[in-house]
């Protein structure tokens, strides 16, 4: 590829599933995962005859508290707009959207270029919308058929549209996952885009290097359903159009699909097919209106986001850039390394983050679990903590402990006896401390006498006795203190 | 007296002091309905088995000495635009016509609650498309007072089983007149209420922002009474109304002293003679009664058919996409004609590069002849204009001129624009032919008021009724 002679224009559209008890329009719950097909459906999400939308007032407050996390004016008069298309996994043969009045605009958010610098990220708008039933493709007595399921029909979306301020694959990734952590922080969806909660459009066209104007043209990718994907799709879209543009030709206006198996973006449709949805006001739904206080009310339930964390975390607790980095990614996390030092009261906040990146997230990514999904309290860590420094356990011993904690959920006291791993209590250390100075009363005597030097000698004798459970470090306190008293 | 000729008041008292069982009531008006449906055509649907059911528990219910309430045991028909539980709703479509709903539209769980008793489902324009019931996929509802007149529409079936004496009342629906004029052919009393007074939930959409649920009766009086039932706020339906509504019976008797009368003088321009007679009189009966009588300009009155059917059609264009022949029954292709045409009008008026031409002016419009009922409405209580500009028509004189059909409902439209409730009165008869016991062919008024003034409008008509009493004059079958 010809490097800088183009520069790719890149700008995200991302549907998110919202988090919400029941349905955008309905009092069905929006629970649907693995549930019985059309098992959570009604009149109104089904679309009969007759049936009208019921506005989710929860929904509403969702993308407002997203727009305020994104930085977004949220605006005090808005509507709903009916989106018309025909698909069979549309109940209603239109979709209640929103068109000139999204509840949200004009944001942005920071994510970081190649040199580690902010780069900011402007955010066009987000606005709620319903999702759509989904169809399954099968053979039923030999006869290929397609299934309606509309457990999904009616569950809240939001639609983030970003401008088109990104230039890489990376760039558009790292986007995404920002805004991910950031409705992840907010506690407003799972947004997992393997469970389709969270899905990625991008738009791309390639102009000039050095050209400011947007291309003339742009290709909108769909069927992506992981952030590598993603960046397969546009990495592949870059060079495909570089190709068509040093042929002397403009691509085609388009939208395609991402074809995980032969690793291409295909043609789905052309500009001449593009949709005219006839946007008009939902005439079943009243418009909105929202005063400042209810919007003042809203920010004061805006939990810590992810950039004041981030710098809190380095002050509160001393850690460097790269360990908050990796600690503050996931808000449970966070949370659990927060509780944890509350737990521990000694003030051990890099150790607590040693075995969480070390131990803990090593161990999440090979079983490629979420810490959500343990059991694992943040209590215990801090006791496995103190079982180490109290001497009782050895290192090697607590990571073995630690593994059936994170199996288990067991608590690190009932799983050394569970397991008969080799540990001193504290007042048996004592007492072999005790032991070690009346069988070496030479040494003790030398120590006193002020020949420190002794101590290692002390200290080498508890090790023997000990069996290596007690370490140098811990031995020579526990000498110190006896020899001092 | 017959059973056919009760009004829902005397019906009521009849079963109240138990003169009368329900079930001898609602069987006879079933048979009617029965032995009248070959000729007239207004039931799709005749639900004997589960009327007569119910006509036996409410009369249990009574010897048991439960209080029911006025509503408890009336006979009623219910356009089949309502979703009815259990019984076919087809929209007078054949898209629809083995659809079977699993739910209650509110106002028929209402009116249940009340212990109506629905004996059948009306015949109406496909979708509500008509002003004659001519467009009914499953053929004519004709006119008793002329059965080769066609009995005015939608709710084409739903007046004819009340004039017909087959029901004691009936559901309908307003999107542009399409309960006024029916009930203004017939003899009877329509009320479109004002919009968001009713549930439209579960009701089968024509044009969401338009369409109002009201109903057809003999007397102002018993159609008080059914607004009791379903007036109010529904959850289920964001765009009713949270203010409280009113006891429209009590002071029905009010009268009208001192009532400020306004005759938009728009709508007197270019109508038939006799009829215009026939509204002016009443008006003097109203202002004999101590109204007073001004003459007021609506001047955007002209612009309404073709604000309506810029709106009307954009949003049936969309609430009809439902009907893709995936779920429901039948495909597109049994769309009829006009259900087609208007698909296309609608669709063409909110497309890319025609909607700012199209809808959005025709909702500015819109705006602008609510407001001129609005000003009116500052200096006088209640307008009074006609119906329709003539009496019923002949079948088939307009089947095939859709503007010329579409103008029926010039006097109807503004007020579904404007969201505002009218009440269509009988107000006399003219001459049809020269045979001497034809009683002639209806005419009726409108009495349109302020949002939310339904009592105001029962009261104006309750007066004008006790001095005409037209009801009394039953169509000749």
């Amino acid at each position: 590829m010809n490097l800088r002679k183009y520069e790719a224009v890149i700008g995200l559209e991302i549907h998110i599933e919202l988090k919400t008890n029941s349905k955008m329009f309905c009092q069905c719950s929006a629970e649907y995962f693995g549930a019985r097909p059309n098992s959570h459906t009604c009149p109104i999400c089904l679309g009969l005859p007759g049936a009208l939308p019921k506005a989710n007032v929860e929904s509403i407050k969702l993308v407002q508290k997203l727009g305020l996390a994104l930085n977004c004016n949220i605006q005090l008069s808005n509507k709903f707009d009916r989106k018309n298309y025909f698909y069979p996994d549309l109940a209603k043969g239109f979709q209640i959207s929103q068109y000139d009045q999204p509840l949200t605009s004009n944001g942005f958010i920071y994510i970081k270029n190649q040199v580690e610098q902010p780069k900011k990220i402007n955010i066009t708008r987000a606005h709620l919308e319903e999702d759509t039933g989904k169809l399954t493709h099968a053979t039923i007595n030999n006869r290929s058929v397609t299934l309606i399921d509309f457990n999904r029909s009616g569950v809240p979306l939001v639609e983030i549209v970003s401008e088109p301020d990104m230039h890489s694959s990376d760039e558009a990734r790292d986007y995404a996952q920002k805004l991910q952590q950031i409705v992840r922080y907010l506690g407003i969806s799972d947004a997992d885009m393997e469970k389709g909660s969270m899905r990625i459009e991008p738009n791309v066209s390639l102009r000039n290097a050095g050209d400011k104007i947007l291309p003339l043209y742009k290709i909108e990718l769909k069927n992506i359903n992981s952030f590598k994907f993603a960046q397969a799709a546009i990495e592949y879209e870059i060079e495909r159009q570089t190709i068509i543009l040093d042929s002397g030709k403009i691509p085609q206006q388009e939208t395609r699909g991402w074809n995980e198996v032969k690793k291409q973006t295909v043609s789905q449709r052309s500009k001449e097919l593009a949709h005219d949805y006839r946007y008009f006001p939902e005439p079943d739904l009243v418009p909105m209106q929202f005063d400042k206080i209810f919007i003042s009310k809203l920010k004061t339930k805006i939990p810590e986001l992810p950039a004041e964390k981030i710098k809190r975390f380095q002050k509160q607790y001393g850690l460097s850039a790269y360990d908050v980095d990796i600690i503050t990614n996931d808000v449970d996390i966070a949370n659990f390394f927060e509780q944890a030092n509350i737990a521990y009261k000694k003030n051990t906040p890099k150790k607590i983050a040693n075995w969480i990146i070390g131990e803990l997230l090593r161990r999440l990514a090979q079983s490629n679990q979420k810490i959500s999904q343990l059991d694992i309290l943040p209590a215990s860590l801090a006791e496995l903590l103190y079982l180490i420094d109290s001497g009782e356990i050895t290192n090697s011993s607590a990571k073995e402990i630690f593994n059936q904690m994170i199996k288990t959920g067991n608590t690190p006291k009932n799983l050394l006896k569970l397991m008969k791993i080799k540990s001193i209590s504290p007042d048996e250390l004592d007492l072999l401390v005790s032991k070690v100075l009346l069988a070496n009363q030479q040494a003790v005597k030398d120590y006193k006498a002020g020949k420190t030097a002794s101590i290692g000698f002390l200290i080498g004798q508890l090790h023997k006795k000990t069996q290596g459970q007690a370490s140098p470090h811990l031995a020579k306190e526990l000498i110190l203190k006896k020899l001092n008293k | 007296m017959i059973i056919h000729n009760y009004t829902i008041q005397e019906a009521s008292k009849l079963i109240a002091k138990r003169k009368i069982k329900v079930y001898e009531i609602v069987k006879a008006y079933i048979d009617k309905a029965k032995k009248l449906n070959h000729q007239f055509n207004s039931f799709l649907t005749i639900s004997e088995e589960t009327a007569l059911m119910k006509a036996k528990k409410v009369d249990q219910l009574i010897a048991d000495h439960q209080k029911l309430g006025p509503l408890a045991g009336i006979s009623l028909a219910v356009k089949d635009l309502f979703s009815t539980k259990g019984i076919r709703t087809t929209a007078g479509s054949r898209v629809l016509e083995n659809y079977v709903p699993v739910y209650d539209a509110t106002v028929i769980s209402r009116l249940n609650n009340a212990y109506t008793i629905t004996i059948g489902k009306t015949n109406l324009d496909a979708w509500g498309h008509g002003a004659s019931g001519e467009n009914s996929d499953f053929g004519l509802t004709k006119n008793p007072y002329d059965p080769s007149r066609v009995s005015g529409g939608s709710s084409s079936g739903s007046a004819v089983a009340v004039a017909t004496g087959a029901s004691l009342a009936a559901t309908g629906t307003d999107t542009g007149g399409s309960i006024r004029l029916p009930s203004t052919f017939c003899n009877l009393v329509g009320l479109k209420p004002t919009y968001g007074r009713v549930s439209r939930y579960g009701v089968i959409s024509m044009a969401s922002s338009l369409d109002t649920m009201g109903h057809i009766t003999k007397t102002v009086f018993d159609n008080a009474l059914v607004l009791n039932v379903t007036a109010g706020f529904d959850f289920f339906d964001s765009t009713t109304s949270q203010k409280p509504t009113d006891d429209y019976v009590s002071d029905i008797d009010k009268g009208v002293k001192g009532l400020k009368i306004g005759i938009p003088r728009e709508y007197f321009q270019s109508l038939n003679s006799e009829i215009k007679g026939k509204i002016l009189s009443a008006v003097k009966i109203l202002e004999k009664f101590g109204a007073k009588v001004i003459d007021v300009s609506l001047p955007h009155t002209e612009y309404g058919v073709a604000v309506y059917y810029v709106i009307q059609t954009s949003e049936v264009s969309s609430n009809l996409a439902r009907y893709d022949g995936i779920r429901f029954g039948f495909d597109r292709s049994k769309f009829g004609a006009e259900a087609k045409r208007r698909i296309i009008l609608g669709t063409f008026a909110l497309s890319a590069g025609y909607y700012d031409a199209f809808y959005l002016k025709a909702m500015k419009v819109r705006r602008l002849i609510r407001g001129d009922f609005l000003n009116a409405f500052k200096k006088i209580d209640v307008l009074i204009c006609p119906v329709s500009p003539t009496p019923a028509f002949k079948i088939g004189e307009k089947k095939n001129d859709p503007i010329s059909m579409y103008l029926s409902d010039i006097f109807t439209v503004n007020a579904n624009l404007a969201g505002i409730p009218s009440l269509a009165v009988p107000c006399g008869f003219v001459k049809n032919s020269n045979n001497g016991s034809d009683p002639g062919l209806p005419v009726g008024m409108q009495i349109i008021g302020p949002d939310f003034s339904e009592k105001m409008l029962y009261q104006v008509g309750f007066a004008y009724e006790q001095e005409t009493k037209w009801y009394l004059k039953s169509p000749k079958i």
